[in-house]
């Protein structure tokens, strides 16, 4: 084996400044998204995720702007999400240069999008957001549930069989993100991380409340993730992403350094 | 001196037009005018998405013919990229059999379903992410890159090539030697995406830009 695990710092990208919130409430600035991604790249990221967490109409140039920019200096595969809802938003990330993108609450609202996106750009470039909170009570049998809205609003819908279903529809790969961590530094959800990664077959990024490298290195043990995301810990910067890297790979993980 | 990014309706050409225009300061052109594919003087043959949908977009942009002429007459460099790597075999075994450009002899295998690796682990398809590339022969476009280098995949299905010396480079996964390198003549095609693999991938573009076969 040695198809490397993957570490992709995440922009949280609010009217063109990178921000991160706590619980996606309570946000601070973390600087240039231009700037911060080629960092990154520059450290050895090995891909970089953008979402746009406005989404709202007047910033939507803004994005498409920065999403520009990156592409133009940075040549590591970038994924671009947030308020993708329709082929034509696919259509304007993909020529600014994103190369895949992801999509969240339009696949809850219409999981035909997902369909018709893969059908047309292709399974390579559509990613699934899966944003999923546990919903037993401890001592039940775990279950999850997808929530929309940065996590306010329950859907009903099981995480795992969701995660199924998006793959059956096209995802040809899902960014799993832990509602209940996000944000609190507590580590990443490592039950539904290995609930959904051992339930379909395309590559699963683990995301939501990493806090220390050995969040990251539980991501891929435990959790069977093939990527893990992280935001706060890169951009504060409490961790560089070779000091990220080595101790992975220190920990038995193969590792692209 | 122009590069052309062959538009045939299929993949994401940005990413790899950026790519050219950092290593270069030739003139990059993505298009499908018959002419200016003809009049440039190397070609890029990207490729994404199921191979049925690729090999058919050639065909409806009547791409194809001008593509197999000028594999043949081997009058100038031709990179190809992914989906445009595959499409130069005989064959592949997507979407139930496609027939396919029949530049190189050998043909395109799906990875297959329900992999695991030595320690039991699940192995995802597509094959996502930086993975080693072994040289297995020299060839100008190594210059510079290690042995062993990682570069970036995206794919479900490799290419088995017939013939020994047409195979550059190998990249091991799920049980499988992959030829993701293989190339002939003035041809030389990639499986994974230089354009997205850090200073290896722009390396092997400069290589690309420079190489004079």
């Amino acid at each position: 084996m040695s198809l490397a695990k993957r570490i992709i710092p995440c922009l949280d990208v609010d009217a063109g400044r990178v921000v991160k919130g706590v619980n996606f409430v309570g946000i601070r600035d973390a600087g240039d998204p231009v700037e911060i991604a080629k960092r990154y790249n520059q450290q050895g990221a090995d891909e970089i995720t953008f979402l746009d967490i406005t989404a709202s109409h007047e910033d939507r140039d803004t994005t498409v702007e920065m999403v520009e920019r990156i592409a133009g200096e940075v040549f590591i595969p970038l994924t671009v999400g947030g308020g993708i809802r329709r082929c034509d938003d696919i259509r304007t990330m993909l020529n600014a240069g994103a190369d895949k993108i992801s999509i969240n609450t339009a696949a809850v609202t219409n999981p035909d999008f997902v369909r018709e996106a893969a059908e047309r750009f292709g399974s390579q470039c559509i990613v699934v957001a899966i944003d999923a909170k546990r919903v037993s009570a401890d001592g039940e049998l775990p279950r999850w549930e997808i929530f929309t809205h940065g996590g306010r609003r329950p859907t009903g819908l099981d995480a795992v069989e969701w995660a199924r279903k998006m793959v059956d529809y096209g995802a040809g790969e899902l960014l799993l993100t832990s509602m209940d961590r996000d944000g609190t530094k507590a580590g990443f959800d490592l039950g539904v991380t290995r609930a959904i990664s051992d339930a379909v077959e395309v590559p699963v990024i683990a995301s939501g409340g990493v806090g220390n490298l050995d969040h990251l290195v539980a991501g891929v043990k435990d959790g069977g993730a093939d990527a893990v995301l992280a935001a706060s810990i890169f951009h504060f910067g409490e961790y560089t992403i070779p000091d990220a890297k080595r101790y992975m790979a220190e920990h038995g993980i193969e590792m692209r350094l | 001196m122009t590069i052309a990014v062959i538009d045939y309706g299929m993949g994401n050409l940005h990413s790899v037009a950026k790519a050219l225009e950092h290593v270069t300061h030739e003139n990059v052109l993505v298009t499908r005018d018959p002419r200016s594919i003809r009049g440039a003087s190397r070609l890029v043959l990207p490729g994404q998405g199921a191979i049925r949908d690729c090999m058919g977009e050639l065909q409806r942009t009547e791409l194809e013919g001008l593509v197999k002429d000028l594999l043949e007459e081997q009058g100038k460099p031709l990179l190809g990229i992914c989906v445009g790597q595959q499409m130069l075999f005989e064959r592949s075994e997507e979407n139930g059999g496609i027939d396919c450009l029949g530049f190189l002899p050998g043909r395109v295998r799906h990875f297959g379903h329900h992999l695991t690796g030595p320690d039991g682990e699940r192995l995802k398809v597509p094959h996502m992410g930086w993975n080693r590339v072994v040289q297995h022969h020299e060839h100008p476009l190594w210059n510079g890159i290690e042995d062993g280098a990682r570069f970036y995949f995206v794919h479900s299905y490799y290419v088995e090539a017939a013939a020994d010396a047409d195979i550059f480079g190998t990249t091991d996964y799920a049980g499988v030697n992959a030829h993701v390198v293989t190339g002939r003549g003035t041809v030389f095609a990639v499986q994974f995406h230089p354009e997205k693999s850090a200073r290896d991938g722009l390396q092997l573009l400069e290589n690309f830009v420079n190489w004079a076969p």
